[in-house]
């Protein structure tokens, strides 16, 4: 078999292979029982505890979660802006970068805050080391903040009875929020990317304070090579689904992803913790094939995107052919040769799948149905998701799908054992259209004013036509999937994107994590229904197949007719 | 189970009158309550503006013709769904109006206590100006002009106006069956009845109201699909407000008419239009089945039933248990036993006491005694029986009796134990006579189990509905009947409060309950149970303590109460699922034809091969609009449930409705268009 292919098969294999263990352990971190990381970590954690004041034994519910939430975001909000502003004068600067300007530092701030990860700036020239660092605590933070909440609703999703982390019977009390918060952190992400840091480090990625090195080329020029403290940063970035990039040019960088090995480890990252979350939720629940099911409906959904991609950019762009130009290695416009077509696609829709939006090719560059999957990976945004909210994505889709099957079999609708009703319905209808809206609306503004004056708006586009609709497009699926990568192409470093994109982030980032916490939180205390045979059982094939066509009817058709003036245009004008 | 009477779908006089109210149903206040086709409505509305406006030479925006014809279609896509509403109401009220008629202006003859020259006067008035309270009697060939209780007398009634069946039922005086309903006929004997409900409170007038509309609120659940819809909806402003900038940009003009008939293909009109007809005719199924709800969320609760309670008498077996045989005590006499047993139910009118009576063949006339007092039955003491003279004798369940003559110091012989639980292993009732608190024998009562009975529990128990008996049985004979009858669970020695208890403790362990009753006694069970159907014969307590009464005074009516309860939330949620898979192919009918003709590379996405771009979007909207009138039978017959378990029923749905509202507007845009392309 093509050995590109394998490498792929690999990489997928490799991931759930580790994401199963993963997931138990990550199971038994929410749940705190005992792990051998417990000798290291305790004394760090309650060091946490004992400065912040924090009594972890104080159980919250749904409310107080959030309210704790976003209490740590909006704390680190504050301090992220100032130092971006100030960094030129602020320490850990030996390369002289410049401040940001406040619109700037405002979306990179959002950005960073709200786990998108969107770069309207260029690491190297835009940002000092204390600039990097605080992104790269940002990068903890944000995901930490993910996982943390999504084992909130885990834990409103068990049955009652089921002892909290503190062994007493919960009454709406779902654990505290800030214990969950920093053990995210320092028990899922921090050894995690201690140790993919050092592969990478030993790969060739720098890590180090120091300033620029200079370089003489072999032609005898002298270059001048951003250094910095990479390897640390790639790691969280690739395994919190961050994608923040150290340079600008992301894991095409050498430096930031030197070689094939470090791209199956960086691949591996992306998806790892977003498919052991889901296992994780199997543990904690103990319900193992409501897991198997959830996760067998994202494969599919991810499969669906992945195939259909890799073929695509394997084949080769139709436009050179048609100049004569053989293409044995498929589609290789903007991509890196020490990577190929076959792994640059399986990264695209990776990366777009979960929220990640870290890049190893150029997805401006991708033929016109490669780019529309990576685009419905952001539009849909549960097929795993993003590290904790890619689940409460799908939460959603799984309560619009329980109301309707309910309603099938003739009963009022249930999950695990909760009625749904009307005011759950009017959370989860909510939070399905807030995507859908962002998106259109955004880039409906951003084609009337381009529309409106053309010649005022330039700039904007690299490509008029079809292919610049998808660059507007992709930039608000983007900023709305809290994915980060740019379709590039874009001049978006101007207050409009700069502003339009930072909103975008903010409420999709936010509200899609306040409804289905909401959502869990009612329903957990409401009361529990026993099982019997009338009820709709939720970890069948039957039950999977009816989330996949929610997904598909609600989340990706209404965005065919958006589609179809882009990507599904330039497709049927190119082939 | 009676045959009631079906009235077909479309008779001519009710689609007359609905399509009348189709028409009213325009009126924008009353297309105000139902979000989705309000949005039908305005875009019916714009849609006549931009005919006219053509009509005045308007540019770009097609012609006069294809822009009225877009109207027109969404005009009958409203008119449609109105219809369907319409009809549902129609029908509900030609059910109701049959049986309103029952309940026409009748003499009635009312006792005046104080009349005005002497008492107990009796005075001739219409049945109207009777109030609650109000004394009447009836006599043989006189028409019951008001629901009451009767006080004195008994009757043989004829119901067939309410229930349809033609044999005539015995009410009378105490107990359980002392209810009668207006509009019935008295056809022999004498009854003197009070009213029980005000002139235009009794159930029949609550039902008609519901069904008519005027007081019908939306239940919860449809209350919460009616969001799901409005999202939907949302969804679908939102992409079609948001391509007309896109379409700018890709300089694409796009018609008003196009837009409009993207908005509404795309949103759930078939539900939207089906749903508040799907609920009426979930009221007029359950009338059908001689059911009156309280609430259209009665219906409802009813598919969530998880527990049903029935009384064993009458639903489990048949009618009422007879006395079989007499074991005297050793050393009594049989023929003094058997006088005794008759004596003791001498005033016991129970069945079981007739039965005795029958059984031992003695005339209670013949038996001369003196000073007689009758101990009726109580829930308390659980005996009954005769003080005369220095007797006193009593009958009852072992265990009472047992309690009975151990109080007073005998003991309970060991063959009288043996005896009685012989009895119990083989189904029957031990009813264990005691003299002076001493026993003095053993009257044996058997039950006989109704045929057919153990497939309508196992139907039940594939539903996930665990069947519970209650009986005043002792458990072993409870034991034996239940599990011949295959019921899940029962409370055998049930008191009144037992059952209440039951319920409660099935209700904290968050499971619905359903139960039937008929007796003053059940009215506190009744009205604790999420679903409580009292029977028409009933007493009035009962009856106001339930939230559904059944005419036809069939216990096992409840198992059809609750496959409505099922059937309509089933047709809801399939009609839903048809109406949004129907979304993919209407896409595919429509997004090309937008685009078309600015950018024909297009083509490609055309995969049905529509002729024009006009007839694209005309054959989607028409058949949008045939779509509703050709599932109004579906919507007002309910989906039929079938007990196959939840999965496999989801299946079974999913592909029908889903896969089939995938597949059906593909084949049916198709042939539309074949039709409609000979035109434009």
């Amino acid at each position: 078999m093509n050995t590109e292919i394998l490498g792929i098969i690999f990489m997928y294999g490799a991931v759930v292979l580790l994401a199963i263990p993963l997931g138990r352990y990550i199971g038994k971190i929410f749940t705190n029982e005992k792990t051998w990381l417990d000798k290291i970590f305790n004394p760090l954690d309650n060091l946490f505890y004992k400065l912040s004041g924090i009594d972890i034994s104080k159980e919250m519910n749904w409310k107080q979660h959030l309210v704790a939430l976003l209490t740590i975001n909006a704390f680190w909000f504050i301090l992220s802006m100032f130092v971006l502003t100030n960094m030129s004068w602020l320490p850990l600067n030996p390369d002289g970068n410049p401040s940001m300007t406040a619109d700037l530092a405002f979306n990179t701030s959002v950005s960073f805050v709200t786990n998108t990860n969107l770069q309207h700036y260029s690491g190297e020239t835009g940002l000092s080391y204390l600039g990097q660092l605080m992104l790269m605590l940002w990068q903890f933070i944000s995901a930490g903040t993910g996982i943390a909440i999504c084992a909130v609703v885990f834990f409103a999703m068990r049955e009652p009875k089921v002892s909290s982390p503190s062994g007493r019977d919960r009454e709406g009390l779902l654990g505290n929020f800030y214990f969950l918060f920093v053990r995210s952190c320092t028990r899922i992400l921090l050894p995690l990317s201690f140790a993919a840091a050092i592969i990478y480090a030993f790969n060739g990625t720098p890590m180090t304070f120091e300033g620029k090195d200079t370089v003489t080329t072999l032609q005898g020029d002298t270059v001048q090579v951003s250094r910095g403290p990479v390897a640390a940063f790639v790691a969280i970035k690739q395994l919190g689904t961050n994608g923040g990039g150290f340079y600008g040019p992301n894991s095409t960088h050498p430096f930031e992803n030197p070689n094939y090995f470090t791209n199956i480890i960086e691949t591996i990252s992306i998806f790892l913790i977003p498919i052991a979350m889901i296992f994780a939720m199997g543990f904690v629940l103990k319900r193992r094939k409501l897991a198997w099911t959830i996760f067998g409906v994202m494969t599919i959904g991810f499969l669906c995107l992945v195939i259909p991609s890799v073929y695509y950019e394997m084949q080769g762009n139709p436009a050179i052919s048609q100049m004569g130009i053989a293409e044995p290695n498929g589609s290789m416009e903007g991509k890196e040769i020490r990577f190929g077509s076959a792994a640059s696609a399986y990264w695209a829709i990776n990366t777009t799948c979960t929220s990640n939006g870290s890049v190893n090719a150029m997805h401006d560059s991708m033929t016109p149905l490669t780019g529309m999957f990576t685009l419905l990976g952001m539009m849909i945004n549960c097929f795993y998701g993003g590290v904790g909210v890619g689940f409460l994505n799908f939460y959603v889709f799984i309560i619009l799908a329980v109301f309707i099957s309910g309603l099938m079999v003739g009963r009022t609708p249930e999950f695990l054992g909760k009625k749904i009703e009307a005011r759950e319905m009017k959370i989860a209808m909510l939070i399905a259209l807030l995507h859908p809206f962002l998106i259109l609306a955004g880039t409906a503004l951003a084609s009337f004013l381009y529309s409106g004056n053309p010649e005022a708006y330039s700039g904007w586009l690299a490509n008029p036509g079809f292919h610049g609709f998808s660059e507007m497009l992709y930039e608000f699926s983007s900023s709305s999937a809290n994915n980060g990568s740019g379709f590039e192409g874009l001049g978006d470093n101007t207050p409009f994107w700069n502003i339009a994109c930072g909103l975008v982030m903010l409420l999709a980032r936010y509200l899609p994590i306040i409804g289905p916490v909401a959502i869990a939180g009612i329903l957990a205390s409401k009361k529990y229904i026993p099982e019997s045979a009338g009820t709709l059982k939720t970890d069948t094939a039957t039950f999977g197949l009816m989330v996949f066509a929610v997904i598909a009817i609600v989340a990706a058709l209404s965005f065919f007719p958006a589609l179809t003036l882009g990507p599904i245009a330039e497709y049927f004008s190119l082939y | 189970m009676t045959k009631t009477k079906n009235t077909s779908l479309f008779q001519p006089q009710l689609l007359k009158e609905a399509l009348i109210q189709s028409v009213i149903k325009l009126n924008p206040k009353i297309m105000f309550r139902n979000p989705v086709m309000f949005t039908v409505w305005i875009g019916t509305a714009v849609m006549l503006i931009v005919s006219l406006w053509t009509l005045a030479g308007a540019n770009g925006q097609g012609s006069f013709v294809y822009n009225f014809v877009v109207f027109i279609v969404l005009l009958l896509t409203l008119l449609f769904a109105n219809f369907a509403e319409a009809l549902a109401e129609a029908r509900g009220k030609a059910q109701a109006d049959s049986l309103r008629k029952t309940r026409e202006e009748t003499p009635a003859k009312k006792i005046s206590a104080i009349g005005k020259f002497h008492p107990n006067e009796v005075e001739i008035i219409s049945s109207s100006q009777l109030k609650k309270g109000d004394l009447f009697f009836c006599e043989a060939g006189d028409i019951i002009p008001a629901d009451g209780e009767i006080l004195e007398g008994l009757a043989t009634i004829d119901e067939s106006a309410i229930t349809g069946e033609s044999a005539p039922v015995i009410r009378e005086a105490g107990g359980d069956k002392s209810s009668v309903t207006g509009g019935t006929k008295v056809l022999s004997d004498r009854i003197q009845v009070v009213v029980t409900t005000q002139p235009g409170e009794s159930f029949l007038d609550r039902m008609i109201a519901l069904v008519e509309g005027a007081s019908r609120q939306k239940t919860p659940n449809e209350i919460a699909l009616t969001i799901l819809l409005a999202g939907f909806t949302l969804v679908f402003i939102i992409v079609c407000v948001t391509l007309k900038p896109f379409a700018d940009y890709a300089s694409t003009p796009i018609t008003i008419a196009a837009f409009i008939s993207l908005f509404v293909c795309l949103i759930p009109t078939t539900i939207g239009g089906l749903l508040s007809a799907i609920g009426i005719a979930g009221m007029d199924r359950a009338l059908r089945a001689n059911v009156i709800t309280k609430s259209g969320k009665a219906v409802e609760t009813a598919g969530d039933i998880d527990v049903l309670l029935l009384d064993k008498t009458g639903t489990i077996t048949i009618g009422n248990r007879k006395a079989t045989n007499f074991y005297p005590a050793h050393g009594v006499e049989e023929k003094e036993f058997i006088k005794s047993v008759a004596l003791s139910s001498m005033s016991d009118d129970t069945p079981e006491g007739k039965s005795i009576i029958e059984l031992a063949g003695v005339k209670p006339g013949s038996l001369k005694i003196e000073n007689a007092r009758f101990i009726k039955f109580t829930a308390e003491t659980r005996t009954s029986g005769i003080d005369f003279e220095n007797t006193r004798i009593r009958k009852g369940a072992s265990d009472a009796i047992r309690n009975l003559c151990e109080k007073a110091g005998n003991t309970f012989p060991k063959e009288t134990i043996e005896i009685v639980s012989g009895i119990s292993s083989n189904g029957g009732t031990p009813l264990v006579v005691s003299e002076n608190e001493k026993v003095i024998g053993v009257i044996e009562l058997q039950d006989i189990i109704k045929p057919g009975i153990q497939e309508r529990f196992e139907r039940l128990r594939k539903m996930g509905i665990k069947t519970v008996m209650v009986t005043g049985d002792n458990p072993l004979t409870a034991k034996y009947i239940a599990d011949k009858a295959g019921v899940d669970d029962f409370i055998a020695e049930a008191k009144p409060e037992d059952k209440m208890n039951y319920i409660k403790q099935e209700q904290s362990e968050g499971r619905l309950v359903a139960m039937m009753g008929d007796g003053t006694n059940d009215a506190p069970a009744l009205a604790q149970a999420d679903v409580g159907v009292a029977m028409n014969s009933g007493t009035q307590a009962a009856k106001e303590a339930g939230n559904m009464v059944d005419l036809d005074n069939d216990p096992t009516k409840l198992i059809e109460v609750v496959e409505i309860g099922k059937q309509l939330l089933m047709t809801r949620g399939t009609l839903t699922t048809f109406s949004i898979a129907n979304d993919v192919a209407k896409y595919f009918a429509i997004v090309p034809a937008l685009f078309i003709s600015s950018i024909p590379a297009l083509q490609g996405l055309n995969i049905m091969k529509l002729h024009s771009p006009e007839s694209a979007i005309l054959s989607a909207v028409i058949f949008n609009a045939i779509i509703i009138p050709l599932l109004i039978p579906l919507a007002l017959k309910g989906v039929a449930y079938k007990p196959i378990g939840a999965s496999a029923l989801l299946r079974r749905n999913l592909f029908i409705y889903g896969l089939g509202g995938v597949m059906v507007p593909f084949v049916g845009i198709k042939l539309i268009d074949m039709v409609v392309s000979l035109f434009f």
